[in-house]
């Protein structure tokens, strides 16, 4: 079983980002790591290929810069080999070229049995990457997806939803994403950070693909203005006067949580 | 609060000032490039911060816990578990040789790894510490057969290495050692099993079930061996014995009798080790135990060195970030409200100190370990024979002042806390009773001073020392001609001035005054490695200015602060040669 994993390289969340005030978008020129979000989909194609007893994972991403720490993170975790679209010329894609740009990329690997990506970026949010992949590729596509199982070209998902899960079942080759959390992804080993040096990584260009325009010029949308987020507001502080927890039982019930 | 972030910017930096891009040119090293030893120190890195240093506290307050009935120990399960992530990965193998399944990297790189776990967890760092001792000690005495049997599960991590050499009366003296070791069965003279019986004190990890075995490595004397240090053989003794293929087989003779309860590392079991006819062989030659000991000392002694620099850039992130936190009183840039304490100059200047403290002491052992790994592998004899005099003079320096100054650091991150960290729950105390072994153990750092004088500096006269200070009058030069490290550069001048005036006297007077010598040999020992470290702070800033380094302010900051703030206040001739006679004087 082949699985293609989606995944981005993003600055590091641990470090204060910065917006680049002529474009209103984050500034990703300094060093990228390897998305959270992605790990949980790349631990997830890790097991599944085990499971399944055969076949490799690979990954596809997509840069402005040069940059492949990330995806080197990834192909220590034990992935098999990666692409990275790579161009000045993707600055500033929106959602939708991002999704054009990785399909053709899943293409160029000659496409595989599951696609897996993350229900969303933790520097972009969007949450549509994914799907438009799928609509793409014209493959049948599953979000939230939170327990995978394979039974011979037949998948079966657990979803979750609000209120718990749904069963669903679809048939391979499809897309999934998978939400954080669902399995612990596992810890570059010294051995798989060392065979990674040495695994493929192709760079291409998006025009390499087939894909322009790009960037800028192939976005649907344009950021108009950023503003400050809203500070938080400050609590409600209640003296305990020995039936404070009629209050916070009044406050609960008011935001339906009891 | 309690979190740890490894320093990666901070360890890159001292790598390359002491000299990691010319090791990695040797052909020992070849296909290592600064790429591959930067994503080999953040994928540990990781493992450090997310899985190892959470371990630290819950470990401190579990502790070690023996079932007397079984002579099992325990520790808490993270702790058992961040030592499972860490053998998975693998990470054991880092410096081993590359014929029994190691990376074959730079010991230099090893250290900066195990920096990093002694930060995350200075207790259960010790364990892959005396693994490592063990792994150096087969690799280099044991016969084919033994090699084969033992390094390849040591490396990967399956199994955990001891140290056995202290008894109730042989501590720093171990020619007083008593355990026997009796030849089993047949011609004693071509015996390859031998019966072990004796005790042990303070072994290190002596037991535990973490692993599938634990290798004992035991100091013992044959039957009719001469007396003293020059009658001690070296003894192999698996916690389970091996059938010839190396399959666990029974129990072997040797219980844990009861665990020392300690001021500090609490999740690291210190064993009392009963040996009842246990089986061993031997390893190296008959009576070469001492010998074979020795080749370790130097590299377990970095190792401790390199404790000082785990708990005090651990005490220095928690203290960074309390600072960060706790508010009282109101600076002058605050107007309304309290100020973070962080904002007050003599709590500035603690952090300060600390951080300078922590990079100077990291600069030091690495530089130790760097000598280690260009006498190992130079191709050139006459420099691996420098380095090898270099890294011998820099071991006592590099044990004794960092893991001082780590107890220093460890206090005043507890001076920072307030009286906070006088409390456990905030977890600074932890650190300075876990900082307090280090000066203690692996050869006193009293004992690294009368080395330091007497082996590393009489024995040659002064020749490793001058060595040293000559290459520092280059740092000086270099200094001098960048305007921001000028000043800095005079300081460091005038302290090599009297480092060579207390050389001189030590050379002079330590054939026929030995005594007079060692009673300063504590003050000079302080003397030269605060002098060393200062000027590997100073070449540091200079990397960094000359690199254009968007850090180079802080890292001038940095080598300003030490060299007016320690470098001028260096102990003086008069405290180094005050003599043996004004000690008992002064004594009732």
């Amino acid at each position: 079983m082949n699985v293609i994993v989606c995944v981005k390289q993003i600055p590091d969340p641990a470090l204060p980002g910065a917006l680049d005030s002529s474009s209103n978008t984050l500034k990703r020129d300094g060093k990228l790591i390897l998305d959270e979000s992605d790990s949980y989909g790349v631990e997830m194609a890790l097991q599944l290929v085990t499971a399944a007893g055969g076949g490799e994972v690979s990954l596809v991403s997509m840069a402005p810069n040069g940059e492949v720490s990330g995806l080197r993170t990834a192909l220590a975790m034990g992935a098999a080999k990666a692409i990275l679209v790579s161009d000045p010329a993707l600055k500033g894609s929106d959602a939708l070229t991002t999704a054009k740009v990785l399909a053709a990329a899943v293409q160029r690997l000659g496409g595989a049995d599951l696609i897996i990506g993350a229900t969303e970026s933790s520097d972009g949010y969007t949450g549509t990457v994914p799907e438009q992949i799928a609509e793409i590729l014209g493959l049948p596509s599953v979000t939230f997806a939170k327990k995978v199982t394979i039974d011979g070209s037949t998948m079966h998902i657990e979803r979750q939803t609000e209120q718990g899960y749904d069963e669903v079942t679809s048939p391979l080759p499809a897309l999934i994403s998978v939400t954080a959390g669902v399995v612990e992804p596992r810890y570059p080993s010294f051995k798989g950070i060392m065979a990674a040096k040495s695994k493929p990584l192709e760079t291409v260009t998006a025009a390499d693909l087939g894909i322009t325009p790009v960037g800028w010029d192939g976005a649907g949308q344009t950021i108009v203005n950023v503003s400050q987020a809203e500070a938080r507001k400050a609590g409600e502080v209640i003296e305990d006067d020995g039936e404070t927890f009629t209050k916070v039982v009044s406050y609960l019930e008011n935001l339906k949580l009891i | 609060m309690d979190s740890y972030v490894a320093p990666l910017d901070d360890i890159i930096s001292a790598l390359r000032t002491v000299g990691l891009d010319e090791i990695l040119t040797l052909p020992a090293f070849e296909g290592i490039d600064r790429a591959t030893v930067a994503d080999v120190l953040g994928g540990f890195a990781k493992l450090a911060g997310e899985v190892i240093a959470p371990s630290d506290r819950i470990g401190d307050a579990v502790g070690a816990m023996l079932d007397t009935t079984t002579g099992d120990v325990t520790v808490a399960p993270e702790i058992a578990t961040a030592y499972a992530r860490y053998s998975e990965g693998g990470w054991t193998a880092l410096s081993a040789s590359a014929e029994f399944g190691g990376g074959g990297f730079p010991g230099l790189v090893a250290a900066a790894n195990r920096e990093m776990f002694g930060s995350a967890n200075l207790a259960l760092s010790l364990n892959p510490v005396l693994t490592q001792s063990a792994i150096e000690l087969l690799e280099r005495w044991a016969d084919e057969r033994q090699r084969s049997v033992f390094l390849a599960r040591l490396i990967d991590g399956t199994w955990t290495g001891t140290m056995n050499l202290t008894e109730p009366d042989a501590g720093s003296d171990l020619g007083a050692v008593r355990t026997t070791a009796t030849p089993i069965g047949g011609d004693p003279a071509n015996a390859t099993r031998y019966a072990i019986t004796g005790t042990k004190i303070f072994i290190t990890w002596g037991e535990h079930s973490m692993t599938e075995n634990i290798i004992h490595l035991v100091l013992a004397r044959l039957p009719g061996a001469p007396e003293g240090t020059r009658g001690i053989s070296l003894f192999i003794v698996p916690k389970f014995n091996l059938d010839d293929a190396g399959a666990l087989l029974e129990r072997n003779g040797v219980h844990c009798l009861a665990l020392e309860h300690k001021l500090g590392i609490h999740a690291s079991p210190t064993c009392v080790l009963q040996f009842t006819d246990a089986i061993g062989e031997l390893v190296g030659s008959v009576n070469g135990g001492m010998e074979a000991m020795f080749s370790m000392m130097n590299p377990a002694r970095l190792a401790i060195g390199l404790q000082g620099v785990s708990v005090g850039e651990r005490a220095l992130q928690q203290s960074s970030a309390f600072a960060h936190e706790r508010r009282q009183g109101r600076s002058k840039d605050t107007t309304s409200g309290a100020s973070l304490i962080a904002e007050h100059p003599d709590v500035k200047r603690m952090l300060l100190d600390m951080a300078v403290t922590v990079d100077a002491s990291r600069l030091l052992v690495y530089l130790a370990v760097a000598a280690a790994d260009v006498a190992n592998n130079h191709p050139d004899a006459e420099e691996r024979a420098r380095s090898q005099r270099r890294m011998e003079l820099l071991t006592p320096l590099a044990k004794a002042w960092p893991t001082d100054e780590g107890v220093r650091v460890a206090s005043l991150g507890v001076q920072i806390h307030g009286g906070m960290g006088f409390i456990e729950e905030t977890g600074i105390a932890q650190r300075y009773r876990d900082a307090r072994i280090t000066p203690i153990y692996e050869g006193t750092n009293g004992i690294q001073a009368i080395d330091l004088v007497g082996r590393k500096i009489a024995r040659d006269n002064g020749l490793a020392v001058n060595e040293l200070l000559d290459e520092i009058s280059v740092t000086i030069e270099r200094a001098d001609g960048i305007a921001e490290l000028s000043n800095a550069a005079k300081s460091l001048s005038e302290a090599v001035h009297q480092c060579r005036a207390a050389v001189t006297w030590i050379v002079e007077q330590f054939a026929n005054s030995a005594d007079a010598v060692l009673a300063g040999a504590t003050v000079f020992l302080d003397l030269v490695a605060t002098t060393v470290a200062g000027s590997l702070l100073i070449k540091q800033a200079a990397d960094h200015v000359e690199d254009g380094s968007p850090d180079a302010t802080m890292r001038v900051a940095r080598a300003e602060f030490f060299a007016f703030d320690r470098l001028t206040r260096l102990p003086s001739l008069q405290s180094i040669t005050l003599g043996n006679e004004l000690l008992t004087a002064g004594l009732r």
